[in-house]
């Protein structure tokens, strides 16, 4: 790091570490960021990008290390002081007060009183001065909700310069936005930048990074790999950065060569033509036929958890058909899929995976149970049985089948999930990411039953960031680049360095 | 690791502080109260303190067993009370109207609690009102209903349907009877089929049910039908024995009291597991500490402040927020005497 | 106009038509309805309704709900009898000490709820018992008040004091609502508290004193019942909170809360007015019917808001409560 540009820097982070109960989010992070300047903070899921940006906004407070910004030391204990401090944030989500006025959105919080009454004249010139300065104009009467979310995000910006922000930060702005009103940020970000502004960028839209960015901070498993200007690193080396691998040392493993040909001589189970959903997944074909596993590869954010939501019903597809057996089906619901024998080991298995406090044994049996009714009560003597059978399977340490699940660690969680859907045996079975948390000895007991269930017949649509487990176990693999498929690989092909090429859109050996 | 009888002792687990409180009460009226264990029989009918606990007790029993399933969902059904006002009216209204086949003056209001049920139900399930607000409709409405029809009150007379509340089987007053049916009843249904699975699964993660495949409507559907069923067999008891339908005052208070039991019987009001046991002995409990209060002679009107601190005494001790905060307390508390 | 303002307003501008419509058909059925006195009297025999409803309307906006207002009516009417009568205290002082009691409990409340994370309707329904309990103990009859007489006959109002005091409160609901910092931070905490949160308001402060406010209103309430009756006991306004919920919803405002207007609740209190009447001024039904109608009317409105809520997010994924 050169030391003649620490006096350009606005924040400066340095060994900055902060552990959860059983997880180190971040380990000794340094992070700076100019006056001035677009930063990329980047990196895959686990990289600890999204704790950093708390622990800056106040959300969370640092177990350790310094944070200054400008001359001063500072120790945000709560958003409204992070905020204060000059340190503002627009999410994802906006959040933002849907149903009260682009104005009072602006000020809320902090209006101007006179004998405790509010000047609404007021607010709505300061809102009208904080949009301007970012080049727009609109009804700062109208309630929020009635413009777009590209609209509405720029509200939450002219809010964050109303505060007098020093530090701008960005969380995942454009997921939403079509190309327009990503160049209509993109324009008011360099705006602001020349302002003197600095913004945190934090994105996995890799053209985007490259389109708007000065510098780049990559993190992997919450520690710093490094900090680049935009302008002198290739793409395939940002990738390669992101996923913790370097280039040069890749073993340049080939897929299995023992796969069987004939299944793809066989009409594919599932086949999706054109595919899409807005903000989601671009028009994507894609076939998966019995007893092969297919891999979905990309980045995060690249849109392959939302193409397995859309095979399994959860979110429909807006445009292009799904065809089962070569016959068109209409998948509008979880119940729907299950109905057509699809199942789904979620990758958010808290939210959509675990039921807390029912035992291990229920949560295995679950599935299976809902397939069968109400009245064919499966007897505790099978349920136990069928537990036990996975249990010693996937090796689930439990103290016993009747523990409730949420007292189990997030791997063991993981691999009760698993088991549920194993044990009612659909046809084609989505992993999103079945291996995460799991333990290496875990890991191959899967795999291995993943191979065993493929020679039964079952297909397997398989997501996972880990590159090594795609290329292991994949018949082929198809390749998700900023929501659209770029490349599908198949046998000798499918290697990590061909598919982070194939990510980098640089050529595939 | 083979099958044990775990969940016998898990389930003892969970009953064992409405059980230990139960017991206390119980012990407390045994030194204090003069009688009150003492059983005798006469004609084939036992008689007795205790007895007439779980008599009076049955219509708060019934109510809170169906509200146990609702509960154990997620849900509240606030209208249980004018439920049993509807049924007593309707029986009532039959009555008046010389209707001879018992099975009509009994069988068209628990018919139409089954409605009423049914209609909560979709409201909750099918449309997403939140259940506070569409049982309160039913409530507000349910209430009017049944002084429309009963015109306020009406009294009758009919030795057959007063069975339901004076009769008596096997010795014991025929609610007594009721009670044992019902809990068995629903206690096979959420044991021996899927229901109890399905019911405690929607209410802790309906998300994670549906993507497992859940009917998640359709199990919401089933627990406001029961619960409707079980206010209207327990609106009958009343209307039976007192050969009146109050439409104004029956059922009174006991949506309060059923979710008391419930919460005190270890079910969560967020939802998830369930306890018909702990729901019957905490219905069991309230009955008793209300019976206990009555005959020391403290005015009944005190019962409600009494119920209003137990609700909420019962709720902090279940929520988190309050546990972290006195165990920060305590451990604050421990280093100022320490240091 | 867009149509989100539209959609926003819906409810709203449903109540008034539904208003007009019932107002202008009873005045057509029955002779005497459309009187000046009868007019009147919607703000008078209804004030105390009224008072807690605008209380009720702040906690919905807040996304709460207070099932404890008709009890702390009974409760604060007991206790100003009381005082005045029993123990012969001036008027002044006991209308303050009702006041007080009204928001301790109401503050006690909302710490509950909002410290505790204890449901609200339960914390709420607690409250219910405990004020109708503590009521009853302390009189279980009902005691006449005669202490107001001498008081009123010095004043000569433009109106009965119950309706003033109605109007007034309204007018400075309507100011809360609008013109000040607490009440548009309960307008943002029920339109998204977790953005609430993050912009920085003082989302705990607000929520327990919007519980504190129902509380006072609910007490003022309680002594405005006194004025109209004029008596104090432990039972008044039974099933009080009921109408008050549906005078808040059928006035436009969210049950999800977030969206409404303190003019909406106004309306709605008026609608019940005109119902009462009718059933009155049609002398054979039963007033039970008022019932029967504010809880067809709730169902309704509340299907509308269902169905509003429904086009509104139709692109969102499956997520549902």
């Amino acid at each position: 790091m050169n030391d003649a540009n620490q006096t350009d820097a606005l924040l400066r982070a340095r060994g900055v570490s902060k552990s959860f109960p059983g997880v180190k989010a971040l380990q000794e992070v340094d992070f700076t960021v100019r006056a001035g300047e677009v930063h990329a903070l980047m990196g895959e899921n686990g990289a600890g990008k999204s704790t950093l940006i708390k622990v800056l906004t106040g959300v969370y407070r640092r177990d350790s290390g310094e944070i200054h910004l400008g001359d001063n030391l500072i120790d945000p204990r709560t958003p409204d002081e992070a905020q204060r401090m000059g340190i503002s944030t627009v999410y994802q989500e906006v959040n933002l007060v849907p149903y009260l006025s682009v104005a009072e959105n602006i000020c809320l919080g902090r209006q101007r009183t006179r004998l405790g009454l509010l000047k609404w004249k007021e607010i709505r010139d300061r809102a009208e001065k904080a949009l301007a300065r970012l080049g727009v104009e609109l009804d700062v009467t109208e309630t929020l909700a009635n413009n777009s979310i590209a609209i509405q995000q720029l509200v939450a910006i002219a809010r964050a310069l109303d505060t007098s922000a020093r530090l701008l930060i960005l969380d995942e702005p454009t997921s939403s936005l079509d190309e327009g009103e990503v160049e209509r940020l993109f324009s008011i970000m360099r705006k602001l930048k020349a302002d003197g502004l600095g913004i945190i960028f934090v994105t996995h839209f890799l053209d985007q990074v490259y389109a708007v960015s000065d510098r780049i901070t990559v993190l992997h498993n919450g520690q710093l790999v490094g900090e680049y200007p935009a302008a002198s690193l290739p793409r395939v080396q940002l990738i390669s950065k992101m996923m913790g691998k370097e280039l040069s040392e890749l073993d340049l493993s080939r897929g299995r060569d023992d796969r069987a040909v004939a299944s793809s001589l066989r009409a594919p189970l599932l086949e999706l033509k054109g595919v899409s959903r807005n903000n989601a997944i671009k028009p994507i074909d894609l076939q998966i036929g019995a007893g092969e596993i297919v891999g979905l590869a990309g980045l995060l954010g690249s849109g392959r958890t939302e193409t397995a939501r859309i095979v399994f019903g959860l979110d429909p597809a807006e445009t292009g058909e799904i065809l089962l057996d070569g016959k068109p089906v209409q998948l509008n619901s979880a119940l729907d899929a299950i109905s057509h024998k699809l199942g789904f080991c979620p990758e958010d298995r808290k939210l959509e995976g675990i039921i807390p406090n029912l035992s291990v044994r229920e949560n295995i049996v679950l599935a299976m149970q809902a397939g069968q009714g109400w009245l064919k009560y499966l007897s505790r003597a099978r349920q136990n049985e069928i537990a036990e059978e996975f249990i010693r399977a996937l090796n689930i340490k439990t103290p016993s089948p009747d523990q409730a699940i949420r007292l189990l660690s997030g791997g063991n969680q993981q691999k009760v999930i698993l088991a549920r859907w194993l044990a009612s045996r659909p046809r084609l079975l989505i992993l999103d990411e079945p291996t995460r948390g799991i333990d290496v000895g875990a890991k191959l007991e899967i795999e291995k039953l993943m191979a065993k269930l493929t020679t039964e017949g079952m297909a397997i649509l398989f997501i996972s960031s880990d590159l090594e487990e795609m290329v292991r176990n994949s018949h082929r693999v198809a390749v998700l680049r900023d929501r659209q498929k770029v490349a599908e690989l198949s046998r000798e092909q499918i290697s990590e360095a061909n598919i982070m090429h194939a990510i980098a859109a640089t050529e595939v050996k | 690791m083979s099958a044990k009888p775990a969940n016998f002792s898990s389930a003892w687990s969970s009953l064992k502080w409405p059980a230990l409180a139960l017991a206390l009460v119980l012990a407390f009226n045994l030194f204090l109260t003069p009688g009150f264990f003492h059983l005798t029989f006469r004609d084939g009918r036992v008689y007795g303190s205790l007895v007439d606990i779980i008599n009076r007790g049955a219509p708060v029993i019934l109510l809170s067993l169906g509200m146990t399933l609702v509960i154990a969902t997620g849900g509240v059904d606030l209208s249980v009370g004018a439920v049993m006002a509807i049924t007593g009216a309707i029986a009532a209204v039959l009555i008046t109207k010389n209707v001879s086949s018992l099975l009509v003056i009994i069988g068209l209001p628990l018919v139409i609690s089954i409605i009423a049920g049914a209609w909560n139900g979709a409201l909750v399930g099918f449309i997403g009102v939140p259940p506070i607000v569409a049982t309160l409709i039913l409530m507000v409405a349910g209430r009017g209903v049944a002084q429309l029809l009963t015109n306020g009150q009406i009294t009758f007379h009919n030795e057959t349907f007063a069975y339901i509340a004076r009769g008596h089987c096997l010795g014991l007053p025929f609610p007594i009877t009721l009670v044992v049916v019902a809990f068995f009843v629903l206690l096979i249904a959420t044991q021996k089929t899927a229901a109890g699975l399905f019911i405690a699964a929607t209410g802790d993660n309906e998300l994670a049910s549906r993507c497992a495949g859940l009917h998640t409507r359709r199990v919401k559907l089933f627990v406001y039908v029961v619960c409707g069923f079980c206010a209207g067999v327990a609106g009958l008891i009343p209307a039976a024995d007192i050969q009146q339908a109050d439409a104004t005052h029956a059922g009174e208070w006991l949506e309060l009291d059923s979710i008391l039991a419930t919460v005190i019987g270890g079910t969560a009001l967020t939802g998830g597991r369930f306890s018909l046991g702990g729901s019957l002995l905490g219905a069991l409990l309230i009955q008793t500490v209300t019976t206990t209060i009555l005959t020391r002679g403290v005015p009944s009107q005190l019962t409600l402040v009494v119920k209003a601190l137990v609700v909420v005494s019962v709720c902090l001790l279940q929520s988190d927020k309050f546990r972290t905060f006195t165990l920060a307390a305590a451990r604050m508390n421990r280093k100022a005497v320490t240091e | 106009m867009n149509l989100c303002t539209i959609k926003r307003n819906i409810p709203f501008a449903a109540t008034a038509v539904v208003a007009l419509i019932l107002y202008l058909a009873a005045g057509f059925r029955f002779h005497g309805f459309m009187s000046v006195g009868v007019f009147k009297n919607f703000f008078s025999d209804n004030s105390f309704l009224g008072i807690a409803s605008i209380g009720m309307t702040f906690v919905i906006l807040s996304g709460g709900i207070d099932l404890s207002v008709g009890a702390i009516v009974g409760l604060s009417s007991v206790i100003i009898a009381m005082m005045m009568e029993t123990h012969h205290i001036s008027p002044v002082l006991s209308v303050v000490t009702v006041l007080g009691v009204g928001v301790v409990l109401g503050t006690i409340m909302g710490a509950l709820i909002q410290l505790f994370a204890l449901p609200p309707f339960l914390v709420t329904l607690a409250g219910m018992f405990f004020a109708r309990g503590l009521g009853l103990v302390l009189q279980p009859e009902s005691i006449t008040i005669n202490s107001y007489d001498s008081l009123l006959s010095h004043w000569t109002l433009p109106m009965p004091l119950t309706a003033l005091l109605y109007l007034s409160m309204f007018v400075i609901a309507l100011i809360i609502a609008h013109f000040t910092k607490f009440g548009r931070n309960v307008y943002a905490i029920g339109g998204n508290e977790q953005s609430a949160m993050l912009m920085g308001l003082p989302v705990s402060r607000t929520k327990i004193g919007v519980y504190a406010f129902s509380g006072f209103c609910s007490a003022l309430a309680g002594i405005v019942y006194t004025l109209y009756s004029p008596s104090g006991y432990a039972r008044a306004a039974d099933g009080l909170e009921l109408d008050a919920i549906a005078a808040v919803v059928i006035g436009g405002t969210l049950l999800t809360g977030g969206v409404g207007f303190v003019a909406g609740t106004f309306i709605g209190v008026l609608i019940f007015g005109i119902i009462q009447s009718a059933i009155i001024f049609q002398g054979t039904l039963s007033s039970w019917w008022t019932r029967i109608a504010v809880g067809l009317l709730l169902l309704v409105f509340i299907l509308l808001q269902k169905l509003l809520q429904l086009k509104r997010f139709a692109t969102s994924k499956d997520v549902s409560k």
